[in-house]
């Protein structure tokens, strides 16, 4: 027997990203007193770093380390930089807010690293180990940071409500991944494509195993049926911690969908796709009806995110590689939007009044015009009004699932962004046509904010005027020539 | 000698188990975190056994890594499980209801 040793270039991203949350862990504990933003700084840095890593040494051919349980391919190195630019804005946003409420602990900042580690993990996962692990770093991440705000019990509670469920749906897809490994033998993704694409797999087995992974990837994902977590913790989490959860990790969810989905299950496409359809359908429908009914932001913006993960799932319903290209790309611009929305929320929120009514933001306009700009483009790329950028992803997944020949589903997508324009744009008529309660000026807590928010939410505009080149990536990364 | 659907089996009944655990109970955070437990070892005896079964060591590979995960993440249930005792001074399930809507 040989020991041969992998060849760790391809996983240095992670390597680093993985020795320097480690020591920022320790340097912390010393920092506490002494220098309270030195935490913060360093974990900018390290992001920094890591996504220089990643661009440097930029993958354009698919290569496999680890004995076949790593890859680095384009998508990853995409989805990968994503991440971190996402993940930056996030640390940014926080950091003031975490300020504000007196809860700026460093542990925030290791623990986030932590979670972007596990992002990575899963996005370069190649077989169900990995992927496995990658979704546990993460997770675990993000329910210590949901529990974070120990004085708050709306926190505590939410942080319960996601760690029970968050452990179900894991418990789930190891279920459906024990049945896999069962019927194909391998835990490898490309082993698992071979042997069903060679027949000798049972198909009965095959289904069982399909569907209790489907349930387990659409309760992290929060597709209806399996929702019921989402309002709860989105609202229950502090702020900070609801921008975090509404926009790396669901990069990462879309990266796991897409791993074993396609990389390993492609062959058994008719099993997955009529259950993605119902998943895709159910989740446009509760997503838009069910937001109109909010009064609270938070949980308006929980009920469109899984509107929005409705759409991204009927991209994959697509069951093509045009598909997924503008799956990956709708949920892209999801998370850049999602941070856009919770950063401008932070940046309004003070310590006892939290800016999460809807209520709230009446005469948003006559108090601070800009702001009230900055969310108006936020509501508008949400709602998929052109020329923002919202429109065009709307239009690539409808376009993937017309192409698809999945009409019925392109026309209720339709219906549905239509009626949740409706709750978009009462935002925008609480903002501009109601008389405020306060009329004292309001400004963002910091300049540094302030400017956070107007670059975050100017680039919802710049996009969409400029889809094009993130789009091609998009596209690229799967492989495909751009069509637009 | 034992069948490998009698693994399945079994492991079908341990996974039933610590869902109705999970979704019938009203009373106790506690027993939650344990069905979850249950849910895992439910996933490491189908591991095992089709392990065995196939002559492949990569399943019990597997169940390495899965247990070893299963104690941090009981470690992080039952630090919440402590968070919200402190808050409420119980851990009845009906009176996590703060938030809803």
């Amino acid at each position: 027997m040989t020991f041969e040793i992998p060849n760790l270039s391809l996983a240095l991203p992670e390597i680093v990203l993985l020795t320097l949350t480690s020591l920022l862990l320790v340097a912390d504990t010393f920092w506490s007193r002494t220098c309270r933003d030195c935490t913060y700084w360093a974990t900018q840095i390290t992001l920094v770093i890591v996504g220089w890593l990643v661009f440097s040494d930029f993958a354009t051919q698919t290569q496999v380390t680890f004995d076949g349980s790593f890859v680095r391919d384009t998508l990853s190195d995409v989805l990968k930089l994503f991440i971190v630019v996402v993940s930056i804005g996030i640390f940014l946003f926080s950091r003031e807010y975490l300020l504000q409420n007196r809860a700026y602990y460093g542990e925030f900042f290791v623990l986030g690293l932590f979670g972007v580690l596990g992002m990575f993990v899963m996005v370069s996962a190649y077989n169900l180990i990995t992927l496995y692990l990658g979704l546990e770093i993460m997770s675990l991440a993000l329910y210590a940071m949901i529990a974070m705000q120990r004085h708050s019990d709306r926190a505590s509670e939410a942080a319960m409500k996601y760690f029970v469920l968050g452990a179900l749906a894991t418990g789930m897809m190891l279920y459906g991944m024990s049945m896999l490994y069962g019927a194909t033998g391998t835990l490898e993704l490309t082993g698992i494509a071979q042997k069903i694409a060679s027949g000798e797999v049972d198909n009965a087995v095959l289904a069982f195993a399909l569907v209790f992974i489907v349930i387990g990837l659409a309760f992290k994902l929060g597709a209806v049926p399996f929702h019921m977590w989402v309002p709860d913790v989105y609202h229950g989490a502090p702020t900070a911690m609801t921008l975090y959860l509404a926009s790396a990790p669901k990069i990462a969810a879309f990266a796991m969908l897409y791993r074993l989905l396609w990389d390993g299950l492609q062959q058994a496409l008719p099993d997955w796709q009529g259950m993605l359809v119902i998943l895709a359908a159910l989740s446009m429908v509760v997503g838009s009806v069910i937001a109109i009914a909010q009064t609270n932001l938070k949980r308006m913006l929980a009920y469109s995110g899984i509107g929005h993960v409705g759409f991204v799932l009927m991209g994959v319903a697509a069951g093509d590689a045009e598909g997924f290209a503008s799956a990956m790309f709708y949920i892209v611009v999801y998370a850049i939007t999602s941070v856009a929305a919770f950063g401008l929320m932070i940046s309004l929120a003070r310590a006892g009044m939290e800016f999460e009514e809807i209520d709230d933001y009446k005469g948003l306009n006559d108090r601070n015009p800009w702001l009230a700009l900055m969310m108006l483009f936020v509501m508008f790329s949400m709602a998929g009004v052109p020329p923002f950028i919202g429109f065009f992803v709307k239009v690539a997944v409808i376009e993937a699932a017309v192409n698809a020949g999945l009409v019925w589903l392109a026309v209720l997508a339709v219906v549905m962004a239509v009626v949740s324009a409706f709750y978009y744009l009462r935002v925008v008529k609480v903002m501009y046509f109601d008389k405020p309660v306060e009329t004292s000026r309001l400004e963002p807590i910091s300049t540094q904010l302030g400017l956070a928010v107007s670059l975050s939410a100017s680039v919802l505009l710049l996009f969409g005027l400029f889809p094009g080149w993130i789009m091609e990536l998009c596209y690229r990364s799967l492989g495909l020539s751009v069509v637009a | 000698m034992i069948a490998l659907s009698d693994y399945l089996v079994f492991g079908a009944v341990l996974f039933m188990i610590s869902m109705a655990g999970i979704f019938l109970n009203r009373k106790n955070l506690v027993l939650i975190l344990m069905c979850v437990e249950l849910l895992l070892l439910a996933v490491n005896t189908n591991l095992v056994a089709f392990s065995h079964y196939l002559n492949d060591v990569q399943g019990q590979i597997f169940v390495f890594f899965i247990l070893t995960v299963a104690a941090a993440e009981a470690a992080i249930g039952l630090a919440i499980l402590v968070l919200v005792f402190r808050h409420r001074r119980q851990i009845n399930v009906d009176d996590l209801d703060e938030l809803k809507g």
